[in-house]
């Protein structure tokens, strides 16, 4: 806070920005998400993003922000421009990236830039952020954060969201990041221009502004009782101010447009399908390419014949490298001429296979070595990456001595448990439509992370950043799925040689098998308990499947968490929730049996091992909802129970099975979310996002993943992979605990991850059949008694 | 290539097509409807649907030549063609999606709606079990299917527009 009087007093010139000293931003330059070398996991920094692991080729900036006041309003129009200054915390995922590559208009940007926003003499707000729509509702959700601060009714904002000529620096829109970091950053600056709004009122009227006061979109006079609107004091002004730090902000209690139900802000465009995602984009003499894909994974171009494609009317083939594609005028010419191309490949030799699915070991079996099907846990505990224990994709927890608490429990369990690779599957493909004109490269297309893609794009082209520009419509959804621009790079290659705009649309099959898949892996677990239900150790090993939520949040003197990075037979990558889903099922599994092995009611047992108070609630929250306790499961049915913390949010999920005792076909009857996640900021729509994340993990729960075989897919249609329908939901309710006094923690990802371990706990609880491998159920049913 | 009449939205449009130029690329790369979706081009997830003569079609199967004079029916062709709605009025379906907030990343909706008017048609007052039944066909992947349900079942009982939320 002491750098507030040195700046946020200050009225500045966007000329001056640059100038702007700021005590306490980490001038540290932002290596996009290196790994930590103390082995513990920052927040929103998961060591399965392997996606980011090379560094980018480039290390420059392009000088510094040399737009002048006058030349920005012209762009923007006249108004009251307020720019928020990233401080430490958030300058590492938005604004203040060493190198500050945020820009207006090809116009750099000062570093530490996070977010600005413009009040037009309209008095339409609009707001600039680098973050993304694609369907988890930040577009409302962040309107209504600035409509709260600003005091403005929700329609006369409008959000600028992902386009790297307009706004600032942002890392990428994933991790659960949005709500605690740029929902605050869009709360500051509206904070601050509400402030505007009054200064210049008081300027206005010669009075004192200490008696206005701003609401709905006005100044008023309480005074005298006169009132003026924003868009009055906007008029003829070219006003520009940047702040660190401001005010107080509006407190969740306090809340009257934030923390509503506020519906989707653009909801008709959708129901109308007026909405331009990328594959709707259209462009002036624009072909449609199509790329040519190896026939498997790691395979080599030998040879390539262009021949017949090229003698196609209308035809651009292009052979550059590795990269083989072409670009017609429709999209069918355009898959005549890819056929038509004659190609040689040399296919790699000892490509592993995966396990086929799951599987089941009864109580009384040895579970570790059977636990995998196919040959995907040893494949990967053999390729471990060397590196030492604080190396890169290694991360190692540990307190106690875990080999005296095994020796001193009561009850020692070690189980195996397996996970297999799936595929994210966004209803919207991976596409992209680029242009070259000019010199400068223009990209839409769908991705998580717009400065990402314009950084792939720098660097494939050798072009300076500020002649690429990336936007990125509001997307047909990513999951984790969107991270890097391949669409982007192969569209503006196919462009570049055809002259010409060109759209590239990936088939669901190239979706399958091309992008990258949620990374399998094998965990293994080692617990004791004492006779009174005490966890005496604690050893959890992960191997490739992620880090995320690797922890146990519960009290264990003795523990040892290890992350093994392993070399991946697939291309792996981030994935909704990342491996904490995997981890969750994993621990929580493993309690289940411990609380068996120990006698106790499982939520007793967790209860007996747990002090973190939210969570104890969320658990209290679920189990009340569902009656756990007081309920009694009827013959052939069973309950199950499953929590944990990640992200910042905390999640208890309680389910009911039923198993049928002659065709030991599973079907899941109800399940309860309870999530926390502080101060709910918009709770229709965290109810959708709990329901949404709870009907995706029944896929990866039960029966999703990718089989392949050589370096191939096997099962990339959706004919083949499964993928949840409304035929596979069950009744699923959500409970929502509203801590309005803490600060708002993202919902995205971590209501999906209690779904799975509870469901198996409840077939468990049914049969005394334990699954222990993601998918639990491919075929529906239980296959051992 | 030939040239081709279809009537599209109560219009009768021109397209030019090959044999293998499918009714999804017509409508869209052709026509400019965009609202029509590709998902994945070989009917499982029902992004693509349309209406032909008032009933369910995935437009993505369908060969634009095979079409004949049929009535197709896009989302955008819904929006005015409300018995007794005036133009610009939303549809009792697109206005229940709307009203129970069915959709996150919304690329689904277009098929979902169409797929619902369709089944509506078939069953005006459909349980919720045949609503699944009649609804399989199309993949929301963000997992909104309860609040679609929901939406069938208020454009069904003549409640879309009205206040208060049949899901939460």
């Amino acid at each position: 806070m002491s750098t507030k009087s040195t700046v946020d007093s200050r009225q500045s010139t966007v000329a001056e920005l640059r100038k702007l000293t700021l005590i306490g931003v980490n001038k540290t330059p932002h290596r996009g998400l290196e790994h930590p070398a103390s082995g513990k996991i920052p927040d929103g920094i998961e060591p399965e993003r392997y996606e980011f692991r090379e560094e980018p080729g480039w290390n420059f900036t392009l000088g510094g922000f040399g737009l002048a006041r006058r030349d920005f309003f012209k762009l923007m129009g006249c108004g009251v421009a307020v720019f928020l200054v990233a401080r430490s915390g958030a300058a590492q995922e938005s604004g203040g990236r060493g190198g500050g590559r945020g820009g207006f208009r090809g116009e750099e940007l000062p570093n530490e830039i996070s977010a600005w926003l413009h009040i037009g003499d309209t008095g339409a707000v609009t707001v600039y952020t680098g973050k993304v729509e694609m369907g988890q509702n930040i577009r409302t959700s962040l309107t209504q954060a600035v409509a709260e601060e600003l005091r403005v009714e929700t329609g006369r904002i409008s959000l600028i969201m992902g386009d790297t000529d307009l706004v600032p620096w942002d890392m990428g829109t994933f991790g659960s990041r949005t709500t605690p970091t740029m929902n605050l950053e869009l709360r500051r600056v509206a904070s601050v221009a509400r402030d505007v709004m009054v200064e210049l009122a008081a300027r206005t009227w010669k009075v004192d502004g200490k008696r206005l006061v701003a609401n709905d979109g006005q100044v008023r006079d309480r005074d005298s009782g006169r009132s003026i609107e924003y868009a009055k004091l906007a008029q003829d002004q070219t006003f520009s101010k940047a702040v660190v730090e401001n005010d107080p902000l509006t407190p969740p209690a306090d809340w009257r447009i934030a923390g509503q139900p506020v519906p989707k802000v653009d909801g008709r465009d959708f129901v109308t399908g007026r909405h331009r995602y990328t594959p709707d984009v259209v462009l002036p003499g624009m072909l449609h390419g199509k790329v040519l894909r190896a026939p498997s994974f790691g395979a080599g171009l030998v040879s390539v014949d262009l021949s017949a494609a090229q003698a196609m009317p209308g035809v651009v083939a292009v052979h550059d490298g590795s990269f083989v594609g072409v670009a017609a005028p429709s999209a069918e010419l355009a898959d005549r001429a890819l056929a038509a191309i004659k190609a040689k490949w040399n296919e790699p030799a000892n490509q592993p296979a995966n396990a086929s699915g799951g599987s089941e070991t009864s109580p009384g079996s040895a579970p570790a070595s059977s636990a995998s099907s196919g040959n995907l846990s040893q494949y990967l505990k053999a390729h471990v990456q060397q590196g030492g224990d604080e190396g890169y994709g290694r991360s190692s927890q540990e307190k106690g001595s875990v080999d005296e608490g095994l020796a001193s429990a009561a009850h020692r369990l070690d189980a195996t448990y397996s996970i297999a690779y799936i595929a994210h599957a966004p209803l919207e493909p991976r596409a992209a439509v680029a242009d070259w004109k000019d010199g400068k490269l223009t990209v839409h297309t769908g991705s998580q992370r717009p400065f990402g893609v314009r950084d792939e794009l720098v660097e494939a082209f050798h072009l300076p950043s500020n002649r690429v520009r990336v936007l990125i419509p509001d997307t047909g959804a990513a999951y984790g799925g969107k991270h890097t621009g391949e669409a982007a790079v192969e569209a503006a290659r196919l462009a570049r040689t055809a002259n010409a705009p060109v759209k590239l649309v990936w088939t669901r099959e190239e979706e399958f098998t091309w992008a990258y898949f949620r990374p399998g892996g094998a965990i293994e677990i080692k617990a004791g308990v004492a006779p009174d239900g005490t966890l005496t150790a604690w050893e959890f090993h992960n191997y490739n499947s992620g880090g995320a939520g690797i922890g146990t949040p519960y009290e264990v003197a003795n523990q040892r968490i290890q992350f093994h990075d392993c070399d991946s037979p697939l291309r792996q990558g981030s994935y909704r929730g990342l491996a904490a889903t995997a981890n969750h099922f994993a621990r929580e599994s493993h309690m289940d049996d411990l609380a068996h092995a120990a006698g106790m009611d499982p939520l007793a047992f967790r209860y007996k091992n747990l002090k973190d108070e939210r969570l104890r609630d969320v658990f209290a929250a679920a189990a009340d909802k569902f009656e756990w306790g007081r309920a009694k499961a009827a013959a052939g049915h069973g309950f199950g129970i499953a929590g944990g913390v990640e992200k910042g949010g905390y999640i208890a999920t309680c389910a009911e099975v039923s198993v049928d005792p002659t065709t030991r076909a599973v079907r899941v009857l109800r399940v309860v979310t309870a999530f926390e996640c502080g101060a709910v900021v918009n709770p229709d729509g965290l109810r959708n996002q709990i329901m949404g994340a709870n009907v995706m993990g029944f896929g990866g729960g039960l029966f999703e993943a990718i089989q392949f075989e050589k370096g191939r897919i096997l099962n990339n249609h959706f004919a083949q992979y499964r993928v949840p329908r409304f035929s596979d939901v069950p009744q699923i309710e959500g409970v929502l605990v509203n801590r309005k006094d803490i600060p708002s923690a993202g919902a995205g990802e971590t209501p999906l991850i209690g779904l799975a371990p509870a469901i198996g706990n409840a077939i468990f609880a049914a049969t005394g059949v334990r699954l222990r491998s993601l998918p639990m159920l491919p075929s529906g049913r239980l296959l051992s008694a | 290539m030939n040239r081709l009449k279809i009537r599209v939205n109560g219009a009768e449009r021109t397209l030019h097509v090959e044999p293998d130029t499918t009714l999804l690329s017509a409508l869209r790369d052709q026509l400019g409807l965009i609202g029509t979706k590709y998902g994945c081009g070989e009917g499982q997830c029902g992004a693509c649907t349309v209406l032909i003569d008032g009933k369910a079609r995935r437009s993505c199967l369908t060969p634009a030549a095979s079409v004949g004079a049929a009535e197709i029916t896009t989302i955008e062709g819904l929006e005015s063609k409300g018995e007794g709605d005036a133009n610009g009025r939303l549809h009792p379906v697109q206005q229940a999606f709307l009203d129970e907030g069915a959709f996150q990343c919304a690329y689904c909706t277009s098929g979902m709606i169409l797929a619902a008017v369709s089944f509506l048609k078939e069953n005006p007052h459909p349980s919720n079990a045949e609503i699944v039944r009649g609804m399989n066909g199309n993949i929301c992947r963000c997992g909104t299917y309860p609040r679609i349900v929901a939406a069938v079942r208020r454009a069904a009982s003549g409640e879309a527009g009205k206040a208060g939320k049949v899901q939460g």
